[in-house]
């Protein structure tokens, strides 16, 4: 059971509802994506296209697929069936260097953070530009410093990953990834392992990447940011997308008896 | 017969002392660079090498330090090289060594986070840079610890080279015990030698121990 | 470079006098020593001051002197003290002196694990302090810390090899004899290691399956 809505309503509805614009040509293009452990299909033939620019909201029950989905997309997982491509290359799990070329273009922030422990918030931020794109010192440390300023942790940039809050944490991952200039941002459930006074700082700064066009691919619980901030939202159920469209239309209108109980289930 | 004095039979054994030594820092600095060898092996190549090394690790963890030393000094003889005691020790305690580390630094290198693995491959990192980054870093920190451990065993078994006739402490022990009839007192010191060598470096892996606990806290 | 094993199996009388002599020293050795391990680790960790440093001493002499030292002293050195053994009698002392410090350690780590809040709830049931120690502590600590022990004991069944050297009629010992006769040192050696290695796995199975059965199935 997929629902499939024409991307020229997506716009239109965004135009109507969201704070951006989502601008033209397709970055993402999965088709037909089919992916199991072992016997256990997780995800049953996906058909996706992100335009450049969008905020994709995924939803659904643990179980459904939605972290699977987003992990084949920066080929954290591998899939069996079907195609991924991103920026019209080929995900090709083979080759280490399509595979590194298309981490360059594609980020993720974890749920777990990830900082590195034993570096500093700054080398932390400067890691990757100074070992992939091989920049030097001084600008990858200028960037980084930029970089903070703008998740608001400038003055934290000799401190160490152990002495700053969750919130703060989540801050400099995604900074990390933002240094290496990514066209596309996975979010896979940035918030959940924060206390919910936290949550806000983190959502903050990911809406001001979405209003600078940052493409945005989020799997979440945050049901108003979503609303919000989103292009499309995407529910997903057994590994297939049950339900999509723009996020006015899904939440007050859901046409599947799982999204609605998914959703009421949501306010108890 | 002539009597012997606590200082001559100690003279004596201190000589043979720095054999052990000598043997035991070959063993551990050889067994090392072997140990680091596998483990890059292991993480890096297909299954079969993998399977293959956890096998060679079985092998010298399921069986007696003193079939090794035997096995080494008559293999080594039957494809027609010299071998002396002091050779197939060399290669024995080598190989054994090499062993057990790969296992300890694998078991290090496992209990990383898997996070950390992810995060530093969503930035396009190459297996390379990973390691010598983001995982080695802190599979270090926790590794010093079992490591300067195992220091401990190293030097312990070169007491079993004394069997294939490698002149190190024990062997001079039972030497000096057949020539001075006073075996109560010349195993009593040889117990203390090997005791003032390995207790302090069982005390500074502790201490490392618990350096690395309460990072963690 | 030709192999001659058969030279070596004609003697398979030998080699499981020698396996028997393995398993039987092992056994023994094990019984005892976590005996000897359970009573160190609870002096260790409630016992008075002079005791808990009696029993550090011994676990710490034993655990940082070799195997090969501790049994040419007890077999070598004790008879000029006045204490003769038989080679035999000294291995099994020995092993269980060594086990027993090693097994000091293992019990101790678990028993210091374990939550206070068992000790209180036994307590107040007006269990006495043995009764507590034996009935609450020592199980649920025995199965936490049992792969370390099994290890331990494996390691002590292979360092009995050694015992051979003051002529324990050993599976080491019958390798050692078989190869001093036909001269086939290498295929006697192979096959003698190979049989401890068979030995380990088939040891630590057993161990793994008699663990819960014998100490926390209470």
């Amino acid at each position: 059971m997929s629902a499939v809505l024409d991307p020229s309503t997506t716009v239109a509805a965004a135009n109507a509802g969201g704070a951006h614009v989502a601008a033209g040509a397709p970055i993402v293009q999965i088709t037909a994506l089919r992916k199991s452990y072992g016997t256990n299909e997780v995800l049953k033939g996906i058909d996706l296209t992100v335009k450049r620019g969008e905020v994709i909201a995924i939803i659904g029950k643990s179980g459904s697929g939605k972290s699977t989905l987003l992990r084949c997309i920066n080929g954290l997982e591998v899939f069996q069936e079907g195609s991924l491509s991103v920026d019209n290359k080929p995900l090709l799990h083979e080759s280490a260097m399509a595979m590194r070329e298309l981490r360059q273009r594609v980020g993720m922030i974890f749920q777990g953070f990830n900082l590195f422990p034993h570096l500093t918030v700054g080398k932390n931020v400067m890691l990757a530009p100074t070992l992939v794109k091989k920049r030097g010192q001084v600008e990858s440390s200028a960037q980084a410093r930029k970089l903070l300023a703008r998740v608001g942790l400038a003055e934290k940039f000799d401190a160490m990953p152990d002495q700053l809050s969750g919130g703060q944490q989540q801050r400099v991952a995604i900074a990390r990834a933002l240094a290496m200039e990514p066209a596309v941002l996975l979010c896979d459930e940035i918030t959940s392992a924060l206390d919910p006074e936290l949550v806000g700082e983190v959502l903050r700064v990911v809406e001001s990447l979405a209003d600078e066009g940052m493409t945005l691919l989020m799997v979440t619980h945050e049901m108003s940011f979503a609303r919000k901030v989103g292009d499309r939202v995407i529910f997903m159920h057994q590994g297939r997308v049950h339900e999509m469209g723009p996020p006015a239309e899904l939440f007050s209108n859901p046409q599947t008896p799982e999204l609605k109980q998914f959703l009421s289930s949501l306010h108890d | 017969m002539n009597d012997f004095s606590l200082w001559d039979i100690l003279r004596n054994l201190l000589l043979a002392l720095r054999w052990t030594v000598v043997l035991s820092l070959i063993a551990f600095v050889g067994g090392g660079l072997v140990g680091g060898l596998l483990l890059f092996l292991r993480l890096r190549a297909g299954k079969w090498l993998d399977r293959a090394i956890g096998t060679y690790v079985q092998l010298f963890q399921g069986t007696p330090l003193l079939m090794q030393l035997f096995l080494a000094y008559f293999g080594i003889a039957l494809m027609g090289i010299e071998v002396s005691a002091w050779t197939a020790a060399t290669v024995a305690l080598t190989l054994y060594t090499s062993a057990f580390l790969t296992e300890i630094w694998r078991g290090c290198v496992a209990s990383i986070p898997k996070g950390q693995w992810e995060a530093s491959g969503s930035l396009a990192l190459t297996f390379g840079e990973q390691m010598r980054h983001v995982i080695l870093p802190q599979a270090v920190k926790i590794a010093t610890a079992p490591t300067v451990g195992f220091l401990v065993q190293v030097v312990k078994g070169t007491a079993l080279a004394s069997v294939i006739g490698f002149v190190e402490l024990t062997k001079a022990g039972s030497m000096i015990s057949n020539a001075t009839f006073k075996p109560f007192v010349v195993f009593s010191c040889v117990a203390l030698l090997y005791f003032a060598l390995c207790f302090p470096i069982s005390l500074f892996a502790k201490h490392l121990e618990r350096k690395t606990h309460v990072r963690r806290a | 470079m030709e192999f001659d094993f058969g030279a070596v199996l004609v003697d398979w009388r030998l080699l499981a006098k020698g396996v028997a002599w393995t398993i039987g020293l092992t056994a023994i050795a094990t019984l005892i020593g976590m005996v000897v391990g359970v009573a160190c680790a609870w002096a260790r960790s409630s016992g008075p001051a002079w005791l808990r440093w009696v029993v550090g001493t011994y676990v710490e002499l034993i655990r940082n002197t070799p195997f090969i030292v501790q049994l040419f002293f007890i077999f070598f050195g004790l008879p000029a003290a006045g204490v003769k053994l038989t080679p035999e009698t000294a291995s099994i002392i020995a092993m269980v002196a060594n086990l027993g410090a090693y097994a000091t350690e293992i019990i101790r780590a678990g028993i210091e694990a374990t939550p206070k809040g068992q000790i209180e709830a036994a307590v107040s049931l007006a269990l006495n302090k043995m009764q507590v120690f034996l009935r609450v502590v020592l199980p649920p600590a025995l199965k936490k810390v049992w792969p370390a022990m099994v290890s331990q004991i494996i390691i002590v069944m292979l360092g009995s090899a050694v015992c051979s050297q003051i002529s324990v009629e050993d599976l080491s010992y019958a390798a050692n004899l078989i190869q001093s006769r036909n001269f086939r040192a290498f295929e006697a050696f192979i096959i003698a290691t190979l049989i401890y290695l068979a030995l380990s796995v088939g040891l630590r199975r057993l161990l793994n399956w008699a663990g819960p059965k014998l100490f926390f199935g209470r």
